[in-house]
């Protein structure tokens, strides 16, 4: 068994093989892949007896759930209507500066994704961000550059 | 709380502890033992204390002194001067804006005279991540009550005579959707808590969780004790960390205490909650999206009826609430319906949270009776609009609600009141807008959220929607005729008329209460080419101001296009033809020397 195969069996004898576990079973396929690769999305039809194409339909609605390759870390600017009153412009503006790619690039050595990403909760915070797991708020250009020089020294 | 004589409380949401709360807690930690004080001085972290614009806070508990802005450096002169000395630290101390005076009592404060907090009752009072505090709150009272003392008749009885409606939009009664569920026949039943809070400028739900997760817990309970399930989920947007942490963590200890799993308090009743994540698409929250997506489908919304309450998850009868509706559950069970009734207004019974946001002094959340004003909410609580500005509009019910003017600010808010205007109380969203904001803008934006989201299951939504967006961007780039104006109210109406869910069906309001009530601003934007707040950019010039420019280069180096010449150390000028308006030069310039005009 390859890597692939051999998560998600570990992860359908866990949550189940029903329809309702496919996404928790999706989910943590991203968790460790960052991304549903073709063959992985094959790979949950299998285990689970669910048509490819209904694995492939239900992982693409959903905008967590990458289907592109992306990087180690990704970056979600929040670009809905509080942030965008509160420079979210200038935000990406930095990012963009700093790690040479535009949004829904990933950077030449893979470890950076930048996307865009509608309201986080995070409003009165604005603007924000997620690098994966982890929010940040209040953000403006000197906070982006102290953090992600610290995510380019920790992912050395 | 035990014997300590002092409590520090430090705000752990998440917006203050990215704001390095965790550093504040370890330093006064430090003092206090350092000193010599840790068997009288408990330090803790508790929920949002919704003063977030302020943040970190510190609260110092029985005398209620509230520190705002906190520094891990204060940590010392905190624990020297206040818990040795009794002196509190005034210039830690929160200035009232117009008196200008520090209060140093935090119920002197006009941000919380206003409030009366029901849902929000234990954030920022207790460390949510310990039952045994939630309890000593009464917490777990009205579960024990239910299932020692009450029929699930009675219990329904008494929510419904409390008047509750649901406070995640739709308003519906909540002791009536109970009963529903309850009546009907099956061998299953699930309670499903929507916690899949998208609208933007809502956070309220995340708050509850992460500051009082034991609440909802509870109330699940008393709703599957109700209506006769032993299943609960909660639906909870992976985008919210730490409330997902939290709520997994009360329910290992509900477990533990035998408030959850079999036979709770001896009672023969059985009760089990389970987590589900989404993914982010905000179409999610709509019931039956949810319960789709919590289905292993796609997150569509189907038609209804059947309603959850009697075709739901798996086809059995679900019972939907938002987490602020269960929120209030365990009070109103505790306290009784007709106290509760006595708050609010005629037809919206209780208190609404709400999370202010924008252009506001105190951004957070808060709790107000029904039937506050706008003016209350957003003067007196609120603290006015940030730098001494004009207020334009106030937008509730985000990408369902309207913009409202300032004829509306005394307006009491309620259901009815708010749709009546043109908008709606949605999840409680207020998002504060100022003379700088164009509310032709301020459509699109919504427009563009809505587009994204839309799923794109009927053609109303994806396909008018996409046309509405079309129009608004035409304006905002001077394109814009007066005959559009028609063609967005005709196409909103076929769209609000037509479309399938919730979403589609709400979609237009930004639109149509943006043109009842700035349609001078749209009709200087077709007519005259002009945005009057500045904001749209195509409708703009940037120019650099000769005096102002020192020549450092900074422009000229960062314009996409080359459209900025100029030799060093001499004022640059920006070639008209050839500027695309990207706004870099603007926002990078560091001596304000490029004007728009
Ligand atoms: C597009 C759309 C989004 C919604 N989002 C939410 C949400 O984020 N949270 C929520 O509680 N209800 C949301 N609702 C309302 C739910 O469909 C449902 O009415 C609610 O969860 C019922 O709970 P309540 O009676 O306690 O309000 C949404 C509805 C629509 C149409
Ligand atoms: S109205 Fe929009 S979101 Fe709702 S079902 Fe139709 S396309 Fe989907
Ligand atoms: S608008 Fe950006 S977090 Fe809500």
């Amino acid at each position: 068994m390859d890597p692939v195969q051999s998560l998600v069996k570990g992860l359908a004898d866990k949550y189940g093989r029903t329809r309702e576990s496919l996404l928790p079973v999706m989910q943590g396929v991203v968790q460790q892949e960052k991304y549903l690769s073709e063959y992985s999305m094959v790979e949950i039809a299998r285990e689970m007896d669910i048509p490819a194409s209904d694995v492939y339909g239900t992982a693409t609605f959903y905008s967590f759930l990458e289907t592109q390759p992306a990087g180690k870390f990704i970056i979600r600017v929040c670009k809905t209507i509080t942030c965008a009153m509160k420079g979210k412009n200038q935000i990406l503006f930095s990012i963009q500066d700093m790690l040479k790619i535009k949004v829904g690039e990933t950077t030449p050595d893979n470890r950076f994704t930048l996307l865009e990403t509608n309201c986080l909760g995070w409003c009165h915070k604005a603007p924000a961000m997620l690098i994966n797991d982890e929010v940040y708020t209040d953000l403006t250009p000197e906070k982006i550059r102290e953090i992600l020089s610290g995510y380019i020294k920790k992912s050395i | 709380m035990t014997d300590y004589k002092m409590h520090l409380l430090i705000c752990g949401g998440t917006g203050c502890k990215a704001a390095e709360s965790d550093e504040i807690k370890k330093s006064l930690k430090n003092w206090i033992d350092e000193l010599g004080l840790e068997d009288d001085v408990q330090v803790v972290f508790t929920g949002c204390f919704g003063f977030c614009e302020k943040g970190p806070i510190v609260k110092v508990m029985p005398d209620n002194t509230f520190y705002v802005n906190v520094k891990p450096d204060d940590a010392e002169e905190i624990v020297k001067e206040h818990l040795l000395k009794g002196r509190p630290v005034q210039r830690l101390l929160y200035t009232d804006p117009v008196s200008k005076k520090a209060i140093s009592d935090s119920k002197g404060m006009n941000f919380y005279k206003k409030q009366l907090r029901i849902a929000l009752r234990n954030c920022g009072f207790i460390n949510p991540e310990s039952i045994d505090e939630y309890i000593s709150r009464d917490g777990y009272m009205a579960l024990g009550k239910c299932l020692g003392e009450l029929t699930p008749d009675e219990t329904i009885k008494e929510i419904k005579d409390s008047g509750l409606r649901g406070r995640g939009g739709g308003g519906f009664p909540t002791g009536l959707k109970w009963e529903i569920t309850r009546n009907v026949e099956s061998d299953e039943k699930y309670v499903v808590c929507n916690a899949d809070e998208g609208d933007p400028g809502a956070f309220m739900d995340r708050s509850i969780l992460e500051g009082d997760p034991h609440s909802v817990i509870e109330a699940m309970a008393i709703c599957g004790y109700c209506i006769g399930a032993e299943n609960g989920l909660v639906y909870i947007r992976a985008e919210y960390p730490l409330a997902i942490e939290r709520l997994k963590i009360a329910l290992n200890q509900a477990r533990e205490y035998g408030l959850l799993g079999e036979d709770i308090l001896g009672t023969g009743f059985n009760f089990e909650i389970d987590i589900r994540l989404g993914a982010g698409a905000f179409v999610c929250g709509e019931e039956t999206a949810l319960i789709h997506s919590m289905e292993g489908l796609r997150g569509e919304p189907t038609f209804k009826p059947p309603f959850p309450s009697v075709s739901g998850y798996l086809g059995k009868p679900t019972n939907v609430n938002n987490v602020e509706t269960f929120a209030n559950i365990p009070v109103i069970l505790n306290k009784g319906a007709s106290w509760f009734s006595k708050i609010g207004t005629e037809k919206s019974k209780g208190t609404k949270v709400f999370a202010l946001a924008g252009k506001i002094n105190n951004v957070g959340l808060i709790e107000v009776p029904m039937g506050t004003t706008l003016r209350e909410v957003i003067y007196d609580i609120g603290g006015g609009i940030k730098d001494g500005k004009g207020f334009k509009s106030v937008q509730t019910g985000g990408p369902s609600g309207g913009c409202l003017t300032k004829d509306f600010l005394d307006t009491p808010i309620d259901y009815d009141n708010l749709i009546k205007a043109g908008s709606m109380m949605g999840s409680g969203g207020m998002i504060v807008m100022d003379e700088d904001d164009c509310m032709v803008s301020i459509a699109k934006f919504y427009l563009e959220f809505t587009l994204e989201e839309s799923c794109g299951k009927c053609s109303p939504c994806r396909i008018g929607n996409k046309r509405l967006h079309e129009i608004l961007e035409n304006i905002t780039n001077g394109n814009g005729k007066e005959e559009d104006l028609e063609r967005l109210k005709l196409l909103s109406n076929v769209i609000k008329d037509t479309s399938l869910c919730g979403l589609g069906q709400s979609s237009p309001n930004p639109v149509l209460s943006t043109i009842l009530n700035f349609e001078d601003e749209y009709l200087a934007h077709v007519n005259e080419g002009k945005c009057p707040a500045g904001q749209c950019k195509a409708l703009l010039k940037y120019e650099i101001i000769e005096d102002l420019c020192t020549g450092c280069t900074l422009c000229f180096r960062n314009c996409p296009v080359g459209a900025i010449t100029g030799e060093r150390r001499q004022p640059h000028y920006i070639d008209q033809s050839l500027c695309i308006k990207c706004g870099v030069c603007y926002e990078k310039c560091k001596f304000n020397a490029i004007r728009l005009s």
